[in-house]
């Protein structure tokens, strides 16, 4: 048997080594190498005072007590971290960009900074963590008394209140000297890191080393194990459907809420990208913590005698198989699961009571920002020093006050409830930009007086704090008000009770309160930090520019931060700003930076109330806000603006290129233009002077010749006539000036009077026309005139152009809608595709083949004339020959103005 | 005042498409667990269920979630290294 003497003097080595470790870590980080003291793993490992003494040996306990249940207590967690991606990881950003001290300071900060919040949840992180720490003291007590029972074979236990008197006095030396070191919060406590990492794998291995023995030496292999549950009271589970969701809900929710949790998992985060390691190795640390609890309460149910603590199998089984030093082990781990807790939630818990008890006081009290006087460092970190140690008290005295009688596993749960009335006024901080600073007080306040009054008293005993009447009746005889059958309720489990209706009636008001209300401005502003903490890289500001001196703010940054740190920061925002010295311009921008730099050391509510006594203007207004929305706001509308500018702009350069193209073009064709109409002008003329140039000279022509010579001279008289003719014909057209003479006529006579006035007597280049003169019977009101000289223009054309043997011309008639459609289909070669678009074009003459014919304008005329009766002309390809459609309404519209031909401007231009 | 920032885009390419799958599948991970942690609770209709069964069922459906979320957790970190401080998470997010 391990003598009493040796088990303290190993227990004081292993906290001597722990003193050894957390003080070379210090050195090693403040030397500069923190290297692998950053590293995911330690950070990993830290997490682990998730698993305190409670784990230890409480879920064996627990197991034995009511089997599966007690894996809600790691699956709650583990659902937690495999899904960071939602909420881990904003709460992680949010902690390093606000520069969080504790979760008391993250609710506070994200309500408008506002202290009452802080004070609230203090409140009740210290009532929720007080039983918790009385829990550790009670573990490390009943575990040194498993010994000492043991060896000294009777009931002469030294006395068991020291044991957990000088445990607490241990642990409150350990955490001032490690976690008090340096004021700002913020900064890593790589000494008390390091040190939990320790004792996590201490732990680990612990639980581990008895879980195999107790598989591989007690019983034989899994396989042999497996039938020894099945064999035991604990084979047949009878799931209590509401206390397995119950459960892990609470501890899931303790992840976010206990304050030791949120000490380790955002406060001491190094590097966010550490979270996602964590996600899968913490979970992996759960489940091995967790994998031989099943077994070793199977076999403690089996080896141990009747009355056995179930809580203790850890420690019994081993010592009462003869196993010491194995049990030593367990022992060690066991002490270092209570220790690790104990250090982090003290220095947790003390952090908020000195940032948000004891500065606010102090500040008050102080009243005048600008006379500030005394080192408010010594001033905090005495705070912090004495808040440990009143923790450690608080907690002793509730161990007293308990008399250690309770089950392990039903304590941490009551803790867990109690700290889990954050979760709400957390959660909807982060995700809901409507949450308000009442709505989370109202929440927080009737979620404490739910628990206390459902759970946390009643904890304590029938007719200690609570009389047996009032537990059974109800006050006053109300039966609704009974405690634990709150508005009747009745017959269910107590814990699941008190969370179902603490955590229900929190988050209605909570809900309800914030919808209610309207935010104050600090609260938006914050709310929109916090909530979109992932879009906001720049902050927006919660100061205006003020007329703060300097050198104040330095004064009292001094005291805070210490005089190079704060001289140091100065100076380096007076070089940002471009100026020398140690006093930069007080903008806004800098106020921000200053205030959040003392957050990190005496919390956002504290830091942003003295930074406004020396500013000594209330921050913002709700109009400054609306303003910074309007500026954005204002800044995304130039740019759209902008943006449907240069569009527009694009747009018109696009328009003016293609009017450039269709000037260039034009240019050119009215060279062209002037050339052919000079060359069509001068041929005849050339004949026309050669022949008169003859006849003056020559009196001896004979009357032949001379009849010969002036009837060409007639002829080309003619010609050139016809052209001018033609000329004009176009210039009036496309000038507009024309005025049409309309009338109804039908479609069958206009054609029949073209055909006819093309008919060459002679038969000479006779064309064959084909007629459907039963489709052609339609009424039309036109300018009969103007459109025969159309209809005799394409079949003169056909005529002269036709390549064919027997030339045919095919003219098709019909309706369609409120026009008419008319195609002019020979069976020649058709028109080149090249030259389709040129035809109706003046000069455009493809071949000079029977060039005697016209000056090419009939197309060019037809198109103007087509044009003003409110039709068009196309050509048609694609069947067989030349063919044109020409399309006209059955009545020209009202205004026969420029009706638009495509061709029009150009050819308007042309005579411009 | 910072500049309004640029709108999301609406497409992406491959990597950057499989990347948000990626996220979504994380933000699944823990509805699938809890999923699997409640199921348990389906197999009680008549009488108790073995012990042992469950157990083993349970810490396999454990072991399974945070094998998943490594493999996650390194692509989901370079991930988040690529993006730097802009946030893709909000897209169908909370």
């Amino acid at each position: 048997m391990i003598p009493f003497d040796i088990l303290v003097a190993v227990c004081v080595s292993y906290v001597a080594l722990l003193f050894i470790i957390a003080f070379m870590a210090e050195r090693r980080a403040s030397a500069g190498r923190v290297g692998w003291l950053r590293s995911p793993l330690v950070y990993t490992l830290s997490l682990s005072v998730y698993c305190t003494a409670w784990t230890f040996y409480g879920a064996v306990g627990y197991a034995a007590r009511s089997g599966l249940e007690f894996l809600t207590i790691y699956l709650g967690p583990t659902l937690v971290l495999v899904g960071w991606w939602w909420a881990l990881r904003k709460l992680v950003r949010i902690g390093k960009t606000q520069r969080i001290t504790s979760i008391a300071d993250l609710i506070s900060s994200r309500y408008g900074k506002s202290n009452a919040l802080g004070v609230i949840v203090t409140l009740l992180a210290v009532v929720g963590t007080t039983p918790y720490i009385a829990l550790q003291l009670q573990s490390v007590t009943l575990s040194f008394a498993v010994f000492v029972r043991a060896g000294t074979d009777g009931w002469a236990l030294p006395d068991v209140n020291a044991t957990a008197l000088w445990v607490a006095a241990g642990l409150a030396l350990f955490t001032v000297l490690f976690g008090t070191r340096n004021l700002d919060a913020n900064e890593r406590h790589h000494g008390v890191v390091t040190a939990i990492a320790v004792e996590a794998v201490v732990k680990l291995v612990a639980l581990v080393a008895v879980g195999i023995f107790v598989v591989w030496g007690v019983a034989d292999g899994p396989r042999d194990m497996a039938i020894r549950i099945s064999e035991s009271p604990l084979a047949g589970t009878d799931f209590a459907a509401g206390r397995w969701v119950g459960m892990t809900f609470l501890s899931a929710a303790a992840i976010f809420t206990l304050p030791r949790m949120f000490q380790v998992l955002v406060v001491e985060n190094a590097d966010e990208r550490h979270l996602a390691t964590a996600s899968w190795a913490f979970p992996l640390y759960l489940f091995l913590m967790s994998l031989f609890v099943m077994p070793i309460a199977v076999i403690g149910l089996a080896t141990q005698p009747a009355g056995a603590n179930p809580d203790l199998f850890v420690l019994t089984v081993p010592l009462s198989l003869g196993q010491e030093g194995l049990a030593t082990l367990a022992f060690l781990g066991g002490f270092s699961s209570a220790t690790s807790m104990v250090i982090v939630a003290a220095i947790a818990l003390s952090t908020m009571v000195s940032n948000h008890i004891v500065m606010p006081l102090w500040l008050n009290w102080q009243n005048t920002g600008a006379s500030m006087s005394g080192d408010v460092r010594k001033l905090v970190l005495r705070a912090r020093r004495i808040s440990i140690a009143g923790v450690l008290v608080l907690g002793y005295a509730y161990f007293r006050l308990t008399g250690g009688s309770e089950a392990l596993a039903s304590i941490g749960l009551i803790s867990f409830t109690g700290v889990a009335q954050a979760l709400p006024a957390l959660l909807g901080g982060i995700f809901w930009r409507g949450a308000t600073r009442r709505g989370a007080g109202a929440g927080l306040l009737i979620g404490l007086a739910v628990w206390l009054y459902t759970l946390f008293l009643p904890s304590f005993g029938a007719g200690s704090v609570m009389s047996a009447g009032l537990l059974s009746d109800g006050p006053w005889g109300v039966a609704w008000l009974r405690p634990q059958a709150l508005f009747g309720v009745d017959g269910v489990d107590p814990l699941l009770h008190a969370v179902f209706w603490s955590i229900a009636l929190n988050s209605f008001a909570f809900i309800g309160v914030s919808l209610w209300g309207v935010p104050g401005p600090m609260e938006r502003l914050q709310g929109a930090q916090f909530v979109n903490v992932f879009d906001h890289s720049s902050d927006a500001q919660g100061w205006m520019q003020g007329a703060a001196e300097a050198e104040d703010l330095l004064i009292m940054a001094q005291r805070i931060l210490g005089g190079t740190e704060a001289q140091a920061l100065f100076q380096r925002a007076a070089v940002a700003q471009g100026k020398t010295g140690y006093l930069p311009d007080t903008t806004p921008a800098f106020l921000e930076r200053l205030e959040r730099e003392l957050a990190g050391s005496v919390g956002a509510a504290t830091a942003h109330a003295m930074v406004g006594q020396i500013v000594g203007r209330s921050s913002i207004s709700v109009e400054d806000l609306m303003a910074m929305a309007d500026e954005t706001a204002q800044m995304m509308e130039y740019s759209s603006q902008l943006e449907a500018k240069s569009a527009e702009l694009e747009r018109t350069a696009r328009q003016l290129r293609e009017a450039n193209e269709k000037l260039t073009e034009l240019s050119v064709q009215k060279d062209a233009f002037l050339s052919q109409i000079s060359h069509e002008l001068r041929t005849p003329m050339t004949s026309i002077r050669a022949f008169s140039e003859i006849l003056m000279g020559g009196e001896d022509l004979r009357i032949e010749d001379r009849r010969w010579y002036s009837s060409i001279i007639h002829d080309e008289g003619i010609r050139l006539t016809r052209l001018l003719d033609d000329l004009l014909d176009l210039s009036v057209l496309e000038n507009g000036q024309v005025s049409l003479n309309l009338q109804p006529a039908n479609l069958r006579d206009l054609i029949d009077r073209a055909v006819a006035a093309t008919t060459e007597p002679k038969g000479d280049g006779a064309i064959t026309i084909h007629r459907d003169r039963a489709a052609e019977n339609i009424e039309l009101v036109t300018d009969t005139d103007r459109l025969c000289q159309v209809f005799i223009n394409l079949i003169v054309n056909a005529r002269k152009y036709c390549t064919a043997d027997a030339p045919e011309l095919r003219i098709d008639a019909r309706r369609q809608g409120d026009g008419v459609l008319l195609d002019f289909v020979d069976n020649g070669s058709g028109i080149p595709k090249r030259s389709q678009a040129i035809i109706f074009e003046k000069f455009a003459r493809l071949s000079d083949r029977n060039a005697a014919g016209g000056a090419g304008l009939g197309l060019a005329i037809c198109r103007e004339i087509m044009g003003r009766l409110g039709g068009s002309i196309a050509y048609l390809p694609g069947q067989g020959g030349a063919a044109f459609r020409v399309q006209l309404p059955l009545r020209p519209p009202e205004t026969s103005a420029p009706a638009g031909s495509q061709g029009e401007a150009p050819a308007q231009l042309n005579h411009a | 005042m910072k500049a309004p920032s640029p709108p999301r885009p609406v497409f992406l390419a491959r990597h950057g498409y499989r990347s948000r799958r990626m996220m979504d599948l994380s933000r699944l991970l823990p509805v699938a667990g809890l999923f699997l942690f409640l199921l348990p609770l389906l197999h009680q209709a008549d009488g108790p269920v073995s012990t042992p069964a469950t157990l083993i069922y349970l810490f396999s459906a454990w072991f399974g979630l945070i094998v998943v979320a490594a493999l996650l957790a390194r692509r989901l970190a370079r991930v988040d290294d690529e993006s730097g401080t802009t946030e893709a998470g909000r897209e169908g997010g909370p």
